[in-house]
């Protein structure tokens, strides 16, 4: 994966999907037009705000509330390159892998971010610097089976190869 | 080795002799969820995976629930999506508009869990069909779609918290309460990632839709799962329809867990959540006097025949308050039918409620009760985060079926003792 560059959108603790993507939004399969509200709960005008490529900073729990894929697919559509938090609630973490969009867990990152600073991300090795800062931080890396899935670009290619249905749509995939 | 009810359950499912925290093991599922607004993707992406039929039409459970009967042009393409996937693919278990309701209730009334089975949902509150015995998960459309295509799906062996409630309830006092009272100490996420198993001797006096309640809102802790070991209210329940739960796994006794935590509930009050998050949980008396301007009585938290009783008996001979709407959404078809052929509905109607067909509508801001700017409500639902119910201003208060019949007569948050 290649390394992501943007601003950083600050956020708390317990950003939970209703506010990421609300319910009454959830009614397409449209990834752009999702992304027209993300993050619609706390700052309606975030999706024209945002620019591609930056990056969402936030406390622990990012995520938490409903199962709904639609929010980590409407970060996706706003722009957003990847999510930096404290720790992410399960099912948003599940999906992020799934969908492709790069999740980090960084709680330093977090506590020493101010809004507007530019981060420099390499999601496959957990390596995030704010460079604005002048800071590097490494999370942890991910279990080999969940690597795989990254590896992959997420789980639609996995599982097109556990089925042998491998194309060459999917030869940027890891080997097992 | 002893384990726990959740890593013997993933034991067996992992084809293993025993599982620890922390692994990562791929499961075979037992049974399969999606709903409405979650199946449509999980379509798309089984397409995209190149999968051409689920691993098992009689392990598939495909509702309609959540925008039901259909709120807008957008979902009833969902709703027809998902139904012409049910048709291809010969589904066991689609629930059509008319003998649905919301999955989650319609699952134990149906008795489509086992208990011991590994029971995988496209919804956040699938934790709630723990309360059968079962290891039931909440995942996202694109798991769900790989789990059709594949039959099994892959799983961290959660660390188990096991909760131990002491006493016994007081009147007007419910499993609602409880797992109020419980996500207020623990805090939102305070059980994230772990399997909650349920023990005390509580239990034995907790009937399955309190069970059920008490599991549901485990989503709000953040946890994997919660369950409650089988136990004769279990078998029970399913001797019921006839099925025998014989040989239901059960904990070992020296099963390890990552904390014990204790609660005793004889003391406690009806417990109120205010907003915008389920954890700021206070006694009901913390809340006295703050007017709201609708009240709903619904959900898989709170939407069964029993909480529909609960309020019915609060709310019979009395009124709704002028300057108060009150919406009642009963769980499933079959909660429905059975609360006209009582009187509920006609009593709930008296008072003044609305009354909608089986659907999550208000719950989740869909539609049967969405909230305006700066409206207040307070709801016998799970969660209410900032625009939960509709517009980013309006605000939930999250409370038991009695607390919202004696809240939706007076006008303000009240319990009913409360009440002339």
């Amino acid at each position: 994966m290649n390394a992501i560059e943007g601003r950083a959108w600050k956020f708390g603790d317990n950003v939970d999907t209703d506010v990421i993507i609300p319910a009454r939004f959830c009614v397409t399969l449209d990834t752009h037009e999702l992304g027209l509200h993300a993050m619609a709960g706390l700052d309606e005008g975030f999706a024209t705000k945002v620019g591609r490529g930056d990056i969402v900073v936030a406390g622990a729990n990012f995520g938490c509330g409903s199962s709904r894929e639609t929010a980590p697919l409407a970060l996706l559509g706003a722009g957003v390159g990847a999510v930096v938090a404290v720790s992410f609630a399960r099912i948003f973490f599940r999906n992020a892998i799934n969908v492709g969009l790069p999740i980090i867990e960084a709680p330093s990152a977090f506590a020493e971010c101010e809004e507007g600073n530019l981060f420099r991300i390499d999601p496959g090795a957990g390596a995030v610097t704010n460079v604005t800062m002048g800071r590097s931080y490494q999370a942890p890396p991910f279990p080999t089976e969940i690597r795989q899935i990254i590896a992959s670009g997420g789980l639609v290619p996995y599982v097109r190869r556990r089925l042998g249905k491998t194309s060459v749509l999917d030869l940027s995939g890891s080997h097992e | 080795m002893s384990m726990t009810l959740a890593e013997k359950i993933l034991a067996a499912r992992s084809g293993r002799e025993a599982v620890v925290p922390g692994e990562l093991v791929t499961c075979r599922v037992d049974k399969a969820m999606a709903t409405d607004i979650t199946a449509p993707l999980s379509i798309e992406v089984f397409r995209k995976m190149g999968a051409s039929r689920v691993f098992d039409p009689e392990a598939c459970i495909l509702v309609n629930d959540h925008f039901v009967p259909a709120k807008d042009a957008a979902a009833a393409d969902f709703s027809a999506a998902m139904r012409a996937f049910a048709r291809e693919q010969n589904i066991a278990h689609y629930f059509e508009v008319g003998r649905s309701g919301i999955c989650h209730a319609l699952v134990a009334e149906e008795r489509l869990c086992r208990p011991g089975e590994l029971f995988i949902g496209a919804d956040s509150h699938t934790c709630t069909i723990g309360a059968l015995g079962a290891f039931a998960t909440g995942v996202g459309s694109t798991d769900l779609a790989a789990v059709w295509a594949l039959g099994e799906i892959w799983l961290r062996v959660p660390e188990t918290v096991r909760v131990i409630l002491e006493g016994s309830l007081r009147r007007y006092v419910t499993a609602k309460d409880v797992v109020l009272s419980l996500i207020g100490l623990m805090g939102l996420g305070g059980a994230r990632y772990k399997a909650i198993e349920f023990g005390g001797e509580l239990l034995p006096a907790l009937p399955m839709n309190e069970r059920l309640t008490l599991c549901n809102m485990a989503a709000e802790m953040g946890a994997k799962t919660a369950m409650v070991p089988p136990d004769a209210v279990t078998a029970a329940f399913f001797a019921d329809c006839k099925i025998a739960i014989d040989g239901a796994p059960l904990p070992d006794a020296g099963a390890r867990y990552a904390r014990t935590e204790r609660l005793d509930v004889s003391l406690l009050d009806p417990q109120v959540a205010e907003p915008f998050s389920p954890d700021r949980v206070k006694p009901v008396s913390a809340f006295r006097g703050v007017h709201v301007d609708q009240v709903f009585i619904g959900s898989c938290t709170n939407g069964q025949l029993e909480d529909l009783r609960a309020a019915a008996s609060v709310l019979r001979g009395r009124k709704v308050a002028d300057g108060v709407r009150l919406i009642v959404t009963p769980a499933t078809q079959a909660t429905y039918m059975k609360a006209a052929s009582e009187g509920l509905l006609y009593d709930l109607a008296e008072a003044g409620a609305a009354i909608t067909a089986p659907s999550c509508g208000a719950c989740l801001g869909g539609h049967n009760g969405v909230l305006g700017k700066n409206e207040v409500a307070l709801a016998t639902t799970n969660r209410n985060f900032r625009g939960r119910m509709g517009d980013p201003t309006s605000r939930v208060y999250l409370a038991n079926p009695y607390v919202a019949g004696a809240t939706a007569v007076a006008g303000t948050i009240s319990s009913p003792e409360d009440l002339p």
